[in-house]
């Protein structure tokens, strides 16, 4: 694959993060930029996907676990046209399909996610159902590194190791911050890969930002059998736009016009 | 005396014969499958049955991603746990998605008996009556179980299917027409009106029995189907006996009583008590002593009924 076309294509999916979370005027920035290349990867490259037949039998499945994050999914999937960025700069307005996170009403969105924990949850039946049907599609889940916090994420890894879903891969974006500040100082996260390994999982940390680390943990999370395979990808929050990068303050608050001017002539690199 | 089941027992039994006719069906369990009786299911269909271990909040939102991939769910446990415990999982990944998951909780109510007050749920049915468009299904004998859990199986949706763990009388005969979201008149009557769900309708034929014999003639009616309510039913009750009664082994607080109460208020209000566990927990005794100490018994359902004529 070509890697500068997807770092191209990433940089227009985060174009569309800031767009659509400055005409909604609320939303999460900071963990939807920095999930933007992975997620990037997953669409462009990695999924079995077809935006005309989003139902497709036998296709890959892509769950946002961290639901707060979706604008980076569904700008992926506008880029990808599954819909228009056009109708996505809906988002957040009342009586749009799209919803202040992901929900299942959206063609192409496999699960209606927000409270954390539960899309991974979700994605373990998924990774059953194909199991029991020989379907050979893949579950993708994407979880916040805060979530990780969640007890019911735990149960989750728990069972799909136990019932060896090498099918389903988790990438945690881990960009070290949550609403509060620093992981570190709300409750402790770290060391992420090794307990996932004493879950079971086959753990692979790379760097989120490096397209190439990103389609080669991809290809080697197909290549392990017999467990499921979790990707710690190690992000910066807000990546791409400098005033936002490692900011916990752009958790959840949507850049009005004069940043997003900013902020997109920062990501197409016109600074 | 009629033959005595648990509502456990006969869902038990109906998954092994549904798991047959439903190649979709997927049962799933939490450590508790001698107790919910799903065991039978895993023995009959190994691949189609996921023990989830003790972690109720997993399964139902496991149940969810089974669901959405076009599988039918029945994923059981203790009342407490399923709607307890695993609330938001329950009403964000599966209602919300409107995910085809069946949540069949057992050993709801008082009569888990020895077990105490930390396993006696009473606020699983009003719980789960307010998820947007969640069933709430409380079958009262061994033959309403059998006949509800296939066509809440046919239903598409999500569905709370709850069960018993003390062996019941059975007053139902096979031939009885019993449809979902159709309650059952099981007794005429025209004094007073008792309304019950669950284990208590056969407390409630008990009640009338003692009331018959004081000359009071007191209509029965099975809600099995507690959402959404038949209020046909109910209305022609308040219009022809002007005396309402309702009983079930769950709080007074959000259940059976409460629902009916909605359709009485704003349809033909009258007189109505309602039977159930008060505001309080219960504590550890025999399903009897319980249900004696906590005031649901026949004799209970009587003197409310005496209290409104």
């Amino acid at each position: 694959m070509d890697i500068k076309k997807l770092e191209q294509t990433a940089t227009e999916v985060r174009v569309g993060i800031i767009k659509a979370l400055n005409c909604a005027g609320s939303g999460h920035p900071g963990g939807s930029l920095s999930a933007a290349d992975f997620t990037t990867a997953l669409y462009f490259d990695e999924m079995n996907v077809d935006p005309a037949n989003p139902e497709m039998k036998g296709r890959d499945k892509c769950i946002f676990s961290k639901g707060h994050a979706g604008p980076a999914q569904l700008s992926a999937m506008a880029v990808k046209g599954y819909f228009t960025m056009e109708e996505f700069m809906t988002l957040r307005k009342i009586g749009s399909k799209f919803q202040g996170h992901p929900n299942i009403k959206i063609p192409g969105v496999e699960m209606s996610t927000g409270s954390l924990g539960q899309g991974i949850s979700a994605a373990v039946g998924m990774a059953l159902a194909n199991k029991m049907d020989n379907d050979p599609g893949r579950i993708y889940t994407v979880l916040g590194d805060g979530e990780l916090q969640e007890g019911l994420v735990w149960e989750a890894f728990m069972s799909a190791s136990h019932y060896k879903l090498d099918n389903m891969v988790a990438i945690i974006d881990n960009n070290g911050l949550q609403i509060d500040g620093r992981n570190d100082d709300v409750m402790t996260v770290t060391p992420i890969a090794e307990k996932l390994e004493a879950f079971g999982w086959n753990a692979i940390e790379i760097d989120g930002h490096n397209m190439e680390e990103i389609v080669n943990a991809f290809a080697k999370a197909r290549k392990c059998k017999g467990r499921p395979t979790g990707i710690v990808a190690h992000t910066i929050k807000g990546k791409g736009v400098s005033f936002m990068e490692d900011q916990a303050g752009w958790h959840g608050k949507a850049p009005d016009d004069e940043q997003t001017e900013q902020a997109i002539k920062e990501l197409r690199g016109e600074m | 005396m009629a033959e005595k089941i648990a509502t456990r027992q006969a869902y038990g039994e109906a998954l092994v014969e549904l798991g047959n006719k439903y190649d979709n069906l997927v049962v799933m369990d939490a450590d508790l499958s001698g107790s919910t009786k799903t065991a039978g299911f895993s023995k009959a269909y190994p691949d189609r049955f996921f023990n989830m271990g003790i972690a109720e909040q997993n399964m139902y939102g496991a149940a969810a991603g089974l669901a959405l991939s076009g599988k039918v769910v029945c994923a059981s446990t203790f009342a407490m746990f399923a709607a307890g415990r695993a609330f938001e999982i329950i009403r964000n990944s599966i209602g919300y998605t409107g995910a085809n998951v069946k949540i069949c909780a057992s050993h709801a109510g008082i009569t888990v008996g020895e077990d105490g007050a930390s396993h006696q749920t009473f606020e699983d049915i009003a719980l789960m009556r307010t998820v947007p468009g969640m069933t709430v299904v409380n079958p009262g004998d061994a033959v309403a179980t059998k006949k509800l859990l296939e066509q809440i199986i046919e239903l598409d949706g999500p569905c709370y299917f709850r069960i018993g763990r003390a062996a019941v009388p059975v007053f139902y005969k096979e031939s009885d027409e019993i449809v979902l979201g159709k309650g059952n008149t099981v007794r005429e009557g025209e004094d007073a009106t008792v309304i019950a769900t669950g284990i208590m309708v056969n407390e409630a034929f008990e009640a009338a029995k003692i009331l018959e014999a004081e000359g009071i003639d007191v209509r029965v009616i099975d809600i099995h189907t507690i959402k959404p309510i038949d209020e046909e039913i109910i209305i022609k009750a308040a219009e022809e006996t002007g005396a309402i009664v309702t009983a079930e082994e769950h709080g007074v607080i959000g259940g059976l009583g409460e629902a009916v109460a909605q359709v009485i208020v704003k349809n033909h209000p009258c007189k109505m008590a309602m039977v159930g566990q008060k505001d309080t927990f219960g504590e550890s005794g025999k399903p009897a002593e319980l249900l004696k100490k906590y005031e649901m018994t026949a004799e209970d359902i009587a003197k409310a009924v005496r209290g409104l004529l």
